[in-house]
């Protein structure tokens, strides 16, 4: 029988705001800054944290994308480890030469010489909001150096990989997606939740899990999409199908090893993102299976991911574009049989 | 619209300063012009690679505001950077390396002209997009300010830059969080072939600074002491808690935005009364008639920067170029 305590369930915003604090507690040089962080920011990550560490290591910003996260890299260049929070990741944008062009290239142009520890935290995907406050972010910053990307999809790894994000000595995004955290406008929910143990731990970059074990196909999905692709397989496996369900955790470094073997095992790839199928990390891990296994497999690659159309609002019309369950069954199901149903 | 020179009566006296502060400035600024005219040299004859923006005229802005700083202090380089690194203490050598993309460089070849700098003399690597460093500065003051290290941060940037939105972003974080900042605008009238007044209707670009109550002041930047005394009264008030302060130097680029621009674009009357305003003659003029710093020792000076120059040239031309395995370092930290 597991005691009380170690079954503690949290909600992924829950574990985070844990997470930085036993961080700020431990290395005087963590500071969180970002807009309305006084209030928590947009899904409450920085709930209570002003009362309990003061102006000068919670910071509210003006509405400066570029200036504060400049700032965060000149900071972080002098040895802090800032945290950046985010209302929205869709605001990065603004900041995009700051994170691009300096943050993600300093150190290399130097040969060296700097280290940039900046975390940013990012809300990130489509949550009911229309097409400004729905993107991907994690999509599009895969493709540059120099840059470290988190996709946490529960509680448990949210918080040992927050805990490595602020010990990393690189810029770290940090994304969760908007209907994970487990808040709905100022208010937490206590939906979403899962086990997160009262010691402090971490987690490494660079290893994904397998979530749920199977013979016949491998579904690899992150963030909320790997939630998707585990009630895909849980109806899958009514009909006798056994998905084996990979979640990344980090996309850079990207756990390609592991894929690999499960491959190797099933012989059939179904990869999930909720991006834009154009250039997303799904044909990066597509290409880089295709060129180390394809001998092992018996079925073309499928990738489920949104058609390349910016987030419609619309609530049919957001379940018409983001993918879902149903849709990932249908991709398991051409890979198995060459027919959707 | 013509920018009006600050007159005569505004520049500065050289009363209380040391004679070899004074000759220090007079090396720097010459190193820095030998330097850039023997890169120029270089690189015409094919020998350098890649792309140079020299600073031929703006040497006393950069050399009067680095005297004015501590060792420990930072400044950022901008794409006209080779002159800033040089007054900030970067050694000829590694720099010269750094423009051959060597791996004796500073950056060990990965940087070059446009990134040229060295953390261990508080010269942040040249970022070279206009305005980009204004955040990044601040955010290092903002890193004294926390830590309590009594450091400045000297933001330099040019005249293009203070219609950035990261600059106004900037001056906006450091005069709201009274960060120890000295924004220091090297005003060289031109960004690439556009003049400041076409661009820009403040006939003072400090005036920008009153938009954040962040006090400022216009100096003539071939005046290394006239510079000199704005950024030490503005380090001066940074360092004792008194917040950032923005400084106008107006200077002018003698020559083209880069090597392959002739700048017909120019006024050529502007360019007659700049060129007669030349930083370096002017001050070993003055050096000579108002110190006991007598030719002697100008002569010394001057003989100095040729040996060091050469001495740099000969080690970049000897380095080696840089392993093809460094292409593939430095991406990340802890990058095994």
């Amino acid at each position: 029988m597991p005691t009380k305590r170690e079954t503690r369930n949290l909600t992924i915003v829950q574990a985070l705001r844990e997470a930085v604090r036993e961080e700020m507690d431990s290395d005087p040089n963590v500071v969180v800054l970002g807009e309305d962080i006084r209030i928590g920011g947009s899904f409450l990550f920085t709930l209570g944290l002003h009362e309990q560490y003061g102006d000068e290591r919670v910071l509210n910003t003006p509405i400066s994308e570029t200036g504060f996260v400049g700032l965060a890299i000149g900071a972080a260049i002098q040895g802090m480890r800032p945290i950046v929070d985010f209302q929205y990741s869709d605001f990065l944008f603004t900041a995009y030469d700051q994170i691009v062009q300096e943050g993600s290239k300093l150190r290399y142009m130097s040969g060296g010489q700097v280290s940039i520890p900046v975390v940013f935290q990012m809300p990130t995907g489509a949550s009911g909001r229309g097409a400004q406050h729905a993107n991907t972010m994690e999509t599009f910053f895969f493709h540059v150096p120099g840059i470290k990307i988190v996709t946490p999809a529960t509680p448990y790894d949210a918080k040992g990989l927050f805990k490595t994000a602020v010990r990393d000595n690189n810029m770290v995004l940090f994304c969760v997606h908007k209907h994970l955290y487990g808040s709905k406008g100022r208010k937490l929910l206590d939906t979403g939740t899962g086990h997160v143990p009262e010691e402090p731990y971490t987690i490494p970059f660079g290893e994904g899990l397998i979530r749920r074990e199977g013979a016949d196909v491998t579904v690899v999905a992150n963030s909320l999409m790997m939630h998707r692709a585990l009630e895909a397989a849980e109806e899958l496996a009514g009909a006798g199908i056994e998905v084996e369900v990979i979640d990344p955790r980090t996309l850079v470094p990207f756990d390609t090893d592991l894929v690999l073997e499960s491959v190797r095992k099933t012989g059939r790839l179904v990869i999930v993102e909720e991006g834009n199928q154009r250039g997303g990390w799904g044909a990066q891990l597509a290409a880089d299976v295709a060129s180390s296994a394809i001998e092992y497999l018996d079925a073309p690659i499928s990738r489920v991911a949104a058609p390349d159309v910016p987030i419609p609002f619309s609530p049919v019309l957001e379940q018409a574009v983001v993918p879902g369950a149903r849709g990932i069954v249908d991709a398991v199901r051409m890979v198995l049989t060459g027919y959707q149903s | 619209m013509k920018i009006q020179l600050p007159d005569e009566a505004e520049r500065s006296s050289l009363d209380g300063l040391p004679e070899e502060l004074l000759a220090r400035m007079y090396h720097r600024m010459v190193l820095i012009r030998r330097f850039e005219k023997r890169v120029n040299e270089l690189f015409l004859q094919g020998v350098m690679p890649g792309t140079i923006h020299l600073s031929h005229g703006q040497e006393a802005t950069v050399v009067g505001a680095t005297s004015a700083l501590r060792a420990d202090d930072w400044i950022n380089l901008t794409h006209r950077g080779h002159g800033q690194a040089l007054a900030k203490g970067v050694p000829a050598k590694t720099l010269m390396a750094e423009l051959f993309g060597k791996v004796t460089g500073c950056c060990r070849g990965k940087g070059g002209s446009l990134h040229i700098g060295d953390v261990a003399y508080g010269a942040l690597p040249a970022i070279a997009i206009v305005g980009a460093a204004s955040p990044i500065m601040t955010g290092m003051a903002f890193a004294f300010k926390y830590k309590q290290t009594g450091q400045v941060a000297c933001n330099i940037f040019g005249d293009g830059a203070v219609n950035k939105g990261d600059w106004h972003e900037a001056m906006n974080l450091a005069a709201v969080w009274g960060l120890p900042v000295v924004f220091l605008c090297e005003n060289n009238l031109f960004g690439v072939s556009t003049h400041i007044s076409d661009v820009t209707l403040n006939e003072r670009l400090a005036e920008r600074a009153a938009a954040y109550r962040m006090r400022s002041t216009t100096v003539f930047g071939n005046d290394p002491v006239a510079v000199y005394r704005a950024v030490g009264e503005a380090v001066d008030r940074a360092r004792s808690g008194d917040g950032a302060t923005m400084v106008e130097a107006l200077t002018y680029r003698q020559g083209g935005h880069k090597r392959d621009d002739p700048a017909t674009y120019r006024d050529q009357s502007e360019v007659a009364s700049w060129l007669a305003a030349d930083p370096i003659p002017a001050f070993r003029d003055r050096l000579l008639s108002e110190t006991r710093v007598g030719e002697g020792r100008l002569s010394e000076l001057d003989a100095e920067v040729e040996s060091e120059i050469e001495e740099a040239v000969q080690f970049a031309m000897d380095s080696d170029e840089p392993p093809t395995a460094v292409a593939l370092e430095d991406v990340y930290a802890d990058q095994a």
